[in-house]
């Protein structure tokens, strides 16, 4: 089953088409990433998915459900990590995660559970009382990662949730997700290429609001004519320019 | 339950801010008690304590709206306004989840300053001090209506210079609490009039002193400028918030 159908997607800002009639569909529990250079249109894209900005053209089914005609229905499927973390300051790092699972309208006893849970799950116990505002940046984007995951979503959207970190930091976050593949339909983007080979199941390729082309990592080399990914990478991202 | 609990973070979010709190609960309280050590001082009655607390409250409340915007103008600067606009959050979860802290807030406000006044030695019933909160409700939709406005279209440098500078003082000067507007006339009185602030305080004034009688009359203006700023916040709220996260690439 696909968990996300989009359908000649577009989004223009004035004369500028920042994703231009993007269709793909996505399987249900598939890890996919969406690479591309800065500016490619990957954030527009998880922004209309995620019901944040609404399309210029085009339609997109969330787990069957319009993101135009039925947000609130996509809504509440999914969680975002934005690209920059997105947590509460003056919150602790648990009271931050009561709060993502309080907006989703999760009981406070609920809550408080699925909040201890994330803690354990993401080994966030030494960081647990302290304030988010307080914690180093890959902490906070551990939590803004987690307050994510609390919801257990059915499509997970992180948009370059590893950008800033250290390598260390980063390797850490790509374990955390590896682990939720199979569990729920991840949507990543990234302008890292090894993110994108490490841990994607399949990757689209975006250049100037277009979807270049889509395939595992070998279709791609192969569609490329190249067995070095960043060779297979740029000659597919330049394709349109040539 | 989603409202209760954004309200229930806004509120950790403002009074964990000590500095905002210190202000805004801290300001009001020592000007009543340095205006009633000036008082102590003299032989006329200038700032006697039936007439200073309820300006002093109404004056307080202009911090209100300073916590306000503060809160949502930084909530839309930050990531965090994304995570929110992509939760099932509706409008009215947003508006009453910023309101409702902010309402008792502004309650508790009001009843550290009466705390404050009786003990430098306001006499006044039980019920009086009830009426004198009841006819400051209308005051406190106003700033918070004032507070979601400036929160909505400012960043949160601007909302400092606008509700911490601008409202506080026109609240202070035009309210009528530091002076008797009669005596100065004129111009500024006229000006003075159109504002809600003094009307606040003499409706506040006839309350605690049991003029029951002469509260509506000064209540109505405040009424209609709360009424109208609230229509005014909860539209350009809601449109802003979603020009905002439909607007950026």
């Amino acid at each position: 089953m696909d968990a996300i159908e989009i359908k000649e997607l577009s989004k223009d800002f004035g004369d500028k088409k920042a994703v231009d009639s993007l269709s793909l569909n996505i399987q249900q529990d598939t890890l996919f990433a969406l690479l591309g250079v800065n500016g490619a249109g990957k954030t527009t894209t998880i922004k209309m998915l995620s019901c944040l900005s609404r399309p210029s053209g085009g339609d997109a089914l969330v787990m069957g459900h319009s993101i135009i005609h039925d947000t609130q229905a996509v809504k509440a499927l999914i969680n975002v990590s934005p690209q920059e973390t997105a947590i509460a300051p003056m919150l602790s790092t648990r009271e931050n995660l009561e709060f993502s699972a309080g907006i989703y309208g999760y009981k406070s006893a609920e809550s408080a559970k699925m909040a201890q849970d994330m803690i354990d799950q993401l080994n966030l116990s030494e960081i647990a009382s302290k304030r988010a505002r307080t914690l180093s940046g890959g902490w906070q984007r551990r939590l803004s990662i987690a307050m994510a995951l609390i919801t257990e979503p059915e499509v997970l959207f992180l948009d370059e949730p590893t950008i800033g970190l250290d390598v260390i930091a980063r390797r850490e976050l790509w374990h955390i997700i590896e682990n939720l593949k199979k569990k729920m339909t991840i949507i990543l983007t990234t302008h890292y290429l090894e993110e994108a080979l490490a841990i994607a199941d399949r990757i689209g390729i975006m250049a100037h609001g277009r979807l270049m082309a889509e395939g595992t990592a070998d279709s791609l080399r192969a569609k490329a004519g190249t067995d070095d990914f960043e060779e297979a990478f740029i000659r597919i991202a330049e394709e349109e320019v040539k | 339950m989603r409202m209760i609990c954004f309200a229930s973070r806004n509120t950790k979010e403002m009074v964990r801010d000590r500095i905002n709190l210190m202000f805004g609960l801290g300001f009001p309280v020592v000007v009543l008690l340095l205006l009633t050590a000036i008082q102590a001082n003299v032989p006329v009655d200038i700032f006697p304590l039936p007439r200073l607390t309820p300006g002093i409250c109404v004056f307080g409340l202009s911090f209100i709206a300073l916590f306000a915007s503060m809160l949502i103008s930084k909530d839309r600067s930050s990531s965090l306004v994304l995570r929110l606009f992509t939760s099932p959050m509706t409008g009215s979860d947003f508006i009453f989840g910023y309101t409702l802290p902010l309402a008792l807030m502004s309650l508790g406000q009001i009843a550290v300053c009466l705390i404050v006044a009786f003990i430098l030695g306001l006499r006044a019933s039980i019920l009086n001090n009830l009426m004198l909160v009841l006819t400051l409700v209308p005051s406190i939709v106003l700033n918070i209506a004032i507070g979601l406005i400036c929160g909505t279209l400012l960043n949160d440098k601007q909302v400092g210079g606008v509700c911490g500078a601008l409202l506080t003082n026109l609240s202070a000067w035009l309210s009528g609490t530091w002076f008797d507007l009669d005596m100065v006339g004129g111009a500024f009185q006229a000006i003075a009039k159109v504002f809600p602030f003094c009307h606040a305080v003499d409706a506040g004034r006839a309350a605690l002193s049991g003029d029951w009688g002469s509260i509506f009359p000064e209540l109505w203006p405040v009424i209609g400028w709360a009424g109208a700023l609230l229509a005014i916040a909860i539209a350009i709220f809601t449109l802003k918030m979603k020009s905002d996260s439909n607007g950026k690439q």
